[in-house]
């Protein structure tokens, strides 16, 4: 039998849906007893989250106020001295699974598989290399606790239902005090959120400026959906950070997927193509985008968007 | 401060569009044009952009590949750092073997910062520089898009999912550079024929006391599966009924 702990990523009121997808590639694996664990000053109503999701077997709450932030050096001692309950400890590879899965990985000495994507045994597992250009099959040695990031992108989120104990823990760890949060700035904003919308509409470099973004989000914000950009956008300054979408970026599933004078490079690609349904707007016909897309329009994407937004 | 040490990785260029060998055991990599990371160049830049601020300091490029990562190597020198050391392997070094070695290098070397991409565009596997952190016992600051250094701390400013996140960490540190960072500069003809003379170490992993072995084992490689491409609609009125038709707007 394995036994998984899944690290649940949340911000204190709420369970990132991460955790959920996290979940089904869990229950993937062969006679899987899981558990989720959370760690926050106070992770309040977060844990009956957790165990409302169905299949999860307990529920672990690690409440103590060096936890308040998400800092890797922080949780990653937590998680070696829970880790040797269980054979294989699974976190999103969201930036926080990224940051942090690796840092308990070298703790306990094994290796990690990032970005998992398939599960086929206890052991063996699929994920993409060289932007998604090949993926390989890899086998870990069941002797070893094996640590993984869990792409979420190819998981559907497990649905509710269950009924988990939750428990409370109190570890006997010290924790380092060299590395300290500061703050956060994130563009607040209304709508979904890009990496569990259903819809998504993304900007390209042919938006020409941030000014000129806002056609997106008014298209958008008329049918639900978050925005996305392309790396060439946010380099050039039309969008932030956190917009970005592609290899290096977020890594995303949609329903529908919206680019809007995006030409389709194979980083931006990998990100997006577990998206449904592909739509492709652009004024190049011989775009690359065209490729992949479903549907494809050629045209002026500053006629085609307030139209677009217009009739649906 | 005195020593910023960057690590570098040689990679298949950024513009290779890279298949797999049609057996199944790997991707093509013969004659295939290698590369520095283009995240460690912007890991490099960094540290030279601190040595150029007036900061009295070594800049030391550090690499792990077969001999042929002298090339690399040269180019980072070409940049402007001041020394280089290739740990020489002939066999892929997998994340965590990486980063024992990097390991041993930062306790030979002690710098004061380490500098790393965030991830390598071949196994895209976002791992070294947080296991080296954690086997070093110091903080780890990833995905920086700001470095602010003062005496013996850094404020980072990372690129998260929920927008930027800003710590503090005491040094020395081990810092992962995303993209937006800086621009990394283009190496000008005099610098290559500089870099010729700048000294460049082998070692082994042997020597450093690191063990090389497979942890993981690739058992295939496969191509991934392609998208169909669809069809063409004419005009914004036929794009919107598709998409109703499959309920989808």
């Amino acid at each position: 039998m394995s036994k998984v702990l899944i690290i649940g990523e949340h911000d204190g009121k709420s369970l990132n849906p991460a955790t959920a997808k996290c979940l089904t590639c869990a229950k993937a694996i062969p006679e899987a007893e899981i558990s989720i664990v959370l760690l926050g000053a106070d992770t309040a109503g977060v844990p009956t989250q957790a165990a409302a999701l169905a299949g999860v077997k307990a529920v672990l709450r690690i409440d103590r106020p060096e936890n308040e932030h998400a800092l890797a050096a922080t949780f990653a001692p937590q998680i070696v001295a829970l880790a040797p309950g269980f054979t294989h400890v699974l976190g999103p590879s969201t930036s926080f699974g990224k940051d942090l899965m690796p840092r308990v990985a070298a703790l306990l000495g094994v290796p990690q598989v990032s970005d998992l994507m398939a599960v086929e045994g206890a052991y063996r597992f699929r994920r993409p290399i060289y932007a998604g250009n090949a993926i390989i099959t890899v086998e870990a040695d069941p002797a070893r606790t094996l640590i993984a990031t869990v792409r979420v992108a190819s998981f559907e989120a497990a649905g509710t239902g269950g009924g988990a104990a939750i428990e409370s823990r109190t570890l006997e760890v010290t924790l380092p005090t060299h590395t300290r949060y500061v703050g956060a700035k994130s563009g607040s904003t209304d709508r979904p959120d890009l990496q569990t919308a259903r819809r998504v509409v993304s900007g390209g470099r042919a938006l020409g400026s941030a000014e000129n973004f806002k056609i997106l989000y008014q298209f958008a914000d008329k049918i639900g959906a978050a925005v996305g950009a392309s790396r060439a956008a946010v380099d050039a300054g039309y969008a932030p950070n956190e917009m970005q979408v592609g290899q290096t970026g977020k890594i995303i599933s949609p329903e529908v997927y919206i680019a809007v004078g995006i030409s389709g490079a194979i980083q931006h690609l990998t990100g997006i193509k577990d998206a449904r349904t592909i739509v492709a707007i652009n004024k190049d016909g011989e775009a690359p985008i065209f490729e992949v897309a479903d549907f494809g329009l050629v045209g002026d994407l500053f006629q085609i968007i307030p139209e677009l937004e217009r009739l649906v | 401060m005195q020593k910023v040490m960057v690590c570098v990785k040689r990679v298949v260029d950024y513009n290779v569009r890279v298949r797999v060998k049609p057996d199944g055991s790997g991707v093509m990599l013969d004659g295939v044009k290698m590369s520095v990371n283009p995240f460690d160049e912007i890991a490099l830049e960094e540290a030279l952009r601190i040595k150029e601020r007036g900061a009295n300091i070594e800049v030391l490029a550090v690499s792990i590949g077969v001999a042929d990562t002298q090339q690399q190597l040269r180019t980072a020198l070409a940049m402007g750092a001041d020394r280089a050391i290739l740990v020489q392997s002939d066999q892929p070094v997998e994340p965590l073997i990486a980063a024992q070695t990097f390991l041993a290098l930062a306790r030979k070397e002690n710098p004061d910062l380490v500098f790393l991409g965030k991830q390598a565009i071949d196994d895209d596997a976002n791992q070294t520089g947080q296991m080296l952190a954690a086997l070093w016992e110091r903080p780890q600051a990833t995905y920086a898009s700001k470095v602010e250094l003062s005496g013996a701390k850094a404020a980072v400013t990372r690129e998260v999912d929920a927008g930027l996140e800003t710590i503090e960490v005491d040094l020395p540190a081990v810092v992962t550079v995303d993209l937006r960072l800086n621009e990394p500069r283009y190496v000008k003809l005099p610098d290559i024929m500089k870099a010729k003379k700048k000294p460049l170490e082998v070692t082994s992993l042997e020597a450093l006391g690191v063990s090389a072995g497979q942890l993981l084992k690739v058992v295939k490689t496969e191509p991934p599966p392609q998208r169909q491409k669809g069809v063409m609609v004419k005009d914004v009125a036929e794009l919107v009924d598709a998409l109703k038709k499959k309920g989808l707007i």
